[in-house]
């Protein structure tokens, strides 16, 4: 077991900056998450971490060594691939046996440890079988038997479920978070979902292009996201964003006019921004309500959108602006009805012209 | 119903005539390899008398089986070299990015190019700097220039489909380059391995210009030159009971080994181009 230090960690291939000096610590038994956009080098950097990829500039540290040159078993990783890498001529026991075999542990010792494995996995029955002859699952949890056996001090998975359908990876999910309890090991994550990611975490480190734009608990990311990116990424569906500008400011109120007539009173500090400054509104969805309120906006239905446990409401703005709804229930209203769209100032988020929130007043109280 | 019955029988007499052509001149020269005398002049398609004369003269008359043994020691070390450097040269092509694989590649593949009798003077001055003349490594690194650019191309295009995943996995494991090689790629390779394997044995097994121009002695000839030089009674003779009798010998084998590895061939072909 071991923390996990990143200082400066740059990726270039050729020219192009892909990774632009990341500094992130990550503690002993911390379960984190890297999520982010398609492209935004999530991958990469776990790459780098394994030691698939050479880092270019920067150093880390595991468990207190610095590894930059050193090969993904001396750096004591193991590692969960997307496509599962299986080896195909391989049996289940050929396969989670290979690392240990390669390691030249003994017989007896390669055997106890892929049967336990085994049995934490329920693969036990297919031990002889060829990868070919499993379902996904299963070969998904060949894949981390395969690296539970060798007892690595650090746990990558590079978006492990994206192949799954969507019941086996809600149950796979359970079975990480298990393991993680069980093992209480450093494991680091790679996913695209949201729901993977606030469900697993201590700790979600959201990318994009290269750039870390926020560390934090899942619910401190939703609740008080430090920037534009970080809001609309977390949080589903997406936060809803309206350009405006300050009507007036105070220590712990910015007033804003909304398209239409509306207004918001967001409980922020507004000590950093001016009447007449351009800034963005955020408010999500499940904030809000069908009932006129201190902050409201007024707006036609666009579409509505019936989930059987709530409805969406998308709602077209004076300004062309769409801003989307999720109310509990059926949906009484109909396409093309005028609504009027209240919100609690407390839940309002505000960003100023360099997309950074302004900070709120009343920290997570909904959490 | 009419149409079909006469596709149908267009396409066997198609299949029949294909079979006839494909198969008529091997079966012409067993026939005569077992006629003797002067019924080797008679034009009749169907054996009239049986001998197994011709075969024995061949093997006594000259060091036939040792010709034979050539072949085969030359056959066999050039499909090892060739595989062992192809699937090396396969990894390195494949799997490691360098300045100039590209250009590496297709100048392999030129190479396969050039006609042989192009570089034939140029092969004979590399066989006597190195002083193996008249010898079986003349032939055996001679044989590899015609060997080594399709074994490499195809194994590096099979090696290519394999997904990287597998390799990094490995390397997760703790193996070394030669480790994944060896215990990843070479099992998942055996198809592409035994396609390019025979294709290179049947190359090196009939190759007749190199083994022609860099032996001397009848002792270190392979069996095309063998067969080539068979000499009759006398100078004007051509001993084609003989000749044919040697054919079909040598031609067996090949014939066995394909039959042999049938399915693995067809499989071995396809799995290149096709993710296998």
């Amino acid at each position: 077991m071991a923390d996990v230090v990143l200082k400066k960690v740059t990726k270039r291939f050729g020219n192009v900056e892909i990774i632009h000096a990341v500094d992130l610590d990550i503690e002993d038994g911390e379960f984190v998450v890297f999520v982010g956009p398609s492209g935004c080098g999530k991958s990469t950097l776990l790459r780098l971490v394994a030691g698939l990829e050479d880092i270019t500039d920067g150093d880390l540290f595991i468990g207190g060594r610095r590894v930059n040159a050193f090969s993904p078993k001396e750096r004591g990783i193991s590692m969960v691939f997307q496509s599962y890498a299986l080896y195909p001529h391989m049996t289940v026991y050929e396969n989670m046996a290979f690392g240990l075999e390669l390691a030249k542990s003994s017989k007896a010792e390669i055997k106890d440890a892929v049967l336990k494995a085994a049995d934490i996995l329920e693969l036990t029955p297919l031990l002889d079988r060829l990868p070919k002859q499993l379902s996904g699952g299963q070969r998904q949890r060949v894949a981390i038997g395969r690296a539970i056996v060798r007892e690595p001090k650090v746990f990558l998975f590079d978006e492990p479920l994206s192949n799954l359908d969507a019941a086996l990876r809600v149950q796979m999910r359970i079975e990480i978070a298990k393991l993680h309890k069980d093992m209480g090991v450093t494991m680091i994550y790679v996913t695209h979902d949201q729901v993977e990611a606030m469900t697993l975490a201590d700790k979600i480190v959201v990318l994009n292009a290269g750039n870390v734009e926020q560390v934090g608990h899942p619910l401190q990311l939703y609740h008080n996201p430090q920037n534009l990116f970080v809001a609309g990424f977390i949080g589903s569906p997406r936060m809803n964003f309206i350009e405006t500008a300050v009507d007036s400011a105070s220590g712990d109120t910015v007033t804003m006019g909304l398209p239409g007539g509306g207004r918001a009173v967001a409980k922020v500090d507004g000590s950093r921004v001016r009447p007449g400054q351009k800034v963005t509104l955020g408010i999500r969805p499940e904030h809000i309500v069908l009932e006129p309120s201190e902050s409201q906006v007024s707006g036609r239905i666009d579409v509505i959108e019936q989930l059987g446990e709530a409805y969406l409401l998308h709602v077209r703005l004076a300004d062309g602006s769409l801003v989307t709804a999720k109310i509990a229930g059926d949906a009484p209203q109909h396409e093309g009805d005028t609504v009027t769209l209240g919100f609690d100032g407390a839940l309002c988020h505000v960003f100023d012209e360099r997309e950074q929130a302004l900070p709120r007043i009343i920290e997570t109280a909904a959490a | 119903m009419r149409t079909s019955v006469l596709a149908r029988t267009g396409f066997w007499l198609l299949i029949v005539a294909i079979v006839i052509f494909a198969i008529f001149p091997f079966y012409y020269a067993v026939i005569s390899s077992l006629r003797s005398g002067q019924a080797l002049f008679s034009a009749a398609v169907w054996p009239d008398s049986v001998s197994i004369a011709n075969y024995v003269s061949v093997f006594t008359g000259q060091p036939f089986g040792r010709n034979i043994l050539n072949s085969v020691i030359v056959a066999v070390s050039v499909v090892a070299l060739s595989l062992f450097l192809g699937v090396t040269a396969a990894y390195a092509l494949g799997r490691v990015s360098f300045r100039g694989r590209g250009l590496l590649l297709f100048t392999i593949l030129s190479v396969s190019m050039f006609p042989q009798v192009a570089v034939l003077s140029g092969m004979f001055e590399l066989v006597r700097a190195f002083g193996i003349y008249n010898s079986l490594w003349s032939l055996i690194l001679s044989n590899m220039i015609l060997t080594l650019p399709f074994t490499v191309w195809v194994l590096t295009t099979f090696m290519r489909e394999l997904p990287k995943e597998l390799e990094e996995a490995a390397f997760v494991d703790g193996a070394s380059p030669w480790t994944v090689v060896r215990r990843i790629f070479l099992p998942l390779m055996w198809p592409a391995m035994v396609t390019t394997g025979l294709l290179a044995f049947i190359v090196a097994w009939n190759e007749f210009l190199f083994a022609l121009t860099f032996t001397l002695s009848t002792e270190q000839r392979t069996v095309p030159v063998a067969i080539a030089l068979l000499t009759g009674a006398t100078q004007f003779e051509l001993p084609w009971g003989n000749i044919m009798a040697a054919s079909v010998t040598v031609t067996v084998p090949v014939v066995v080994l394909v039959l042999i590895f049938q399915r693995r061939i067809v499989s071995g072909l396809t799995a290149g181009a096709v993710k296998g």
